[in-house]
């Protein structure tokens, strides 16, 4: 995802730069506008099955995250508002913090969202949350048994940021057995997961 | 007869009760958040019920084609708590959010100094985030709390227009008919309404000349004794009585929504109702995936 909205229309993205602009004077106001951002800001109208859908309430969430960082150079003190934000949003709200999470600047801090979002069986949370910041920060384990979980979950392997970097021999054999439990069940085996069941390199630890 | 229930907690409700309310024509609904038959012990109980009504609970009432919209509030039996008052700073982060209709249940249970000042705050939330407000009136008292309760909207400078002041009867709806507010009614079996009672104030209403407007039926179906359908008696009970169908559309369908609609976040647009969606991973089809 870009930071620029490209196709923005103009009445939206004056309201827009209007919040961001609010947050940057008085960042506690993100409480009340992350919310509600989809509402007064914009949405991408109607519901839609594709986990990976492109949405512009999305975006323009991730847009006042970025508006934080701005206004609040306190690292500890961004982090608990981040937390805040995930802990009392709603399904939307927190898919969009975790979309924005390598947006901040928090190291390893956020670690524990993308966790607690790995544990939901929510395909929109655990395809946000192996985004950009889970390549980089998420521990080689949790790290394959969230590509895992995408298999159980259905969340297209496209969706994981850095598969093919980070796809090693362990995960080629965790797929492989998921595989053989399918097939064994009379199922089928996702046509994503094949590729992953090819030899890559060894694992890290 | 298409029907929307502005006041039932369906929390409290089985699958068993949507799919007989969907048959009544129950197409949307507003629960409003109270209190949960027990005391809550924290703050973070409130977070969780809150969640729950605005996502969980949305969920599951769309499976069945109904459109789930809430209100969020510190009840008043909990405002005398000092465990859960703090909550009172959380409000506004969930009273941003879609589908949030209303501030409520707000008002008096016990009329207690602590009640009136969570009250008060919370009227001046609803100004703030331009909510309409949903007010329970005591059981004990009612009268005199009703009364109480139409001055702490004037005194907050609230329009009567944006507050329904609920579970009336024949000896409160009178003041809140003067005071220009909405006057909700809880056709609940035993302690509040019946349908017979409910039409002979609706039939009072009309042969006076004011009408069937500013009027709201509602069956607060909770965890007590209670009848979800009860919105759909009265209607029929409506139409035993003589009036017509597009009175018992207007009092059942169209004030709720031209109450409610104030907000600018009523959701009638259900999605298709698929069984086998989840939210949360959870689908209500245990044990067939
Ligand atoms: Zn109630």
């Amino acid at each position: 995802m870009s930071s620029t909205i490209p196709s923005l229309d103009p009445a939206l993205a004056e309201r827009l730069e209007a919040v961001c602009l609010e947050i940057e004077a008085d960042p506690a106001r993100i409480r009340v506008r992350f919310p509600a951002a989809a509402r007064e800001i914009g949405r991408t109208p109607g519901t839609s099955a594709d986990v990976g859908q492109d949405r512009l309430e999305d975006r323009v969430r991730v847009r006042l995250l970025e508006a934080l960082r701005r206004a609040v150079p306190d690292v500890e003190r961004r982090n608990t508002e981040v937390h805040d934000l995930y802990r009392f949003g709603d399904a939307d709200e927190r898919r969009a913090v975790l979309l924005g999470l390598d947006r901040l600047d928090l190291d390893d801090r956020a670690l524990d969202l993308v966790h607690d979002a790995l544990r939901t069986n929510d395909p929109r949370l655990v395809a946000a949350a192996l985004g950009p910041y889970a390549a980089t920060h998420l521990e080689a384990a949790d790290w394959r048994q969230g590509v895992l979980k995408c298999l159980f979950v259905g969340v297209p392997l496209a969706l994981v940021t850095g598969l093919d970097d980070r796809a090693d021999a362990e995960l080629s054999r965790m797929v492989g057995d998921y595989a053989a439990e399918r097939r064994a069940a009379g199922r089928s085996v996702p046509d994503d997961a094949l590729p992953l069941l090819l030899p890559v390199r060894p694992s890290e630890s | 007869m298409r029907i929307f229930d502005p006041h039932i907690h369906m929390t409290s409700r089985t699958t068993d009760d949507y799919e007989a309310m969907y048959a009544a024509g129950v197409r949307a609904l507003v629960e409003p958040a109270f209190w949960l038959g027990q005391p809550r012990s924290s703050v973070d109980s409130f977070v969780d019920y809150f969640d729950a009504l605005v996502g969980w609970e949305r969920f599951r009432a769309a499976q069945f084609g109904i459109a789930h919209h809430c209100t969020i509030a510190l009840n008043p039996k909990e405002a005398n708590d000092p465990r859960c008052l703090p909550v009172l700073d959380l409000l506004p982060r969930y009273l941003a959010k879609d589908g949030v209709v209303a501030v409520g249940e707000i008002g008096f249970d016990s009329m207690t100094r602590e009640e009136e000042k969570a009250f008060a705050r919370q009227l001046e939330l609803a100004r703030e985030f331009a909510l309409p407000a949903l007010v329970h009136t005591p059981h004990r008292d009612k009268l005199a709390g009703t009364r109480r309760t139409l001055d702490l909207v004037e005194a907050a400078g609230v329009d009567p227009g944006m507050v329904v002041v609920d579970h009336l009867n024949e000896v409160t709806v009178d003041v809140v008919e003067e005071a220009g507010a909405w006057m909700g009614f809880s056709i609940y079996p035993d302690t509040k309404m019946s349908p017979a009672r409910m039409v002979a104030i609706l039939r009072a209403r009309v042969e006076s000349g004011r009408g069937l407007g500013r009027v709201l039926v509602n069956s607060a179906a909770d965890w007590g004794r209670s009848d979800p359908l009860s919105t759909r008696r009265t209607g029929e009970a409506m139409l035993a009585a003589g009036f017509t169908e597009d009175d018992v559309e207007r009092v059942l369908w169209h004030n709720p929504i031209e109450f409610f609609g104030q907000s600018g976040r009523l959701l009638l647009d259900v999605p298709e109702t698929d069984s086998a969606a989840t939210f949360a991973g959870n689908s209500l089809l245990r044990g067939e995936r």
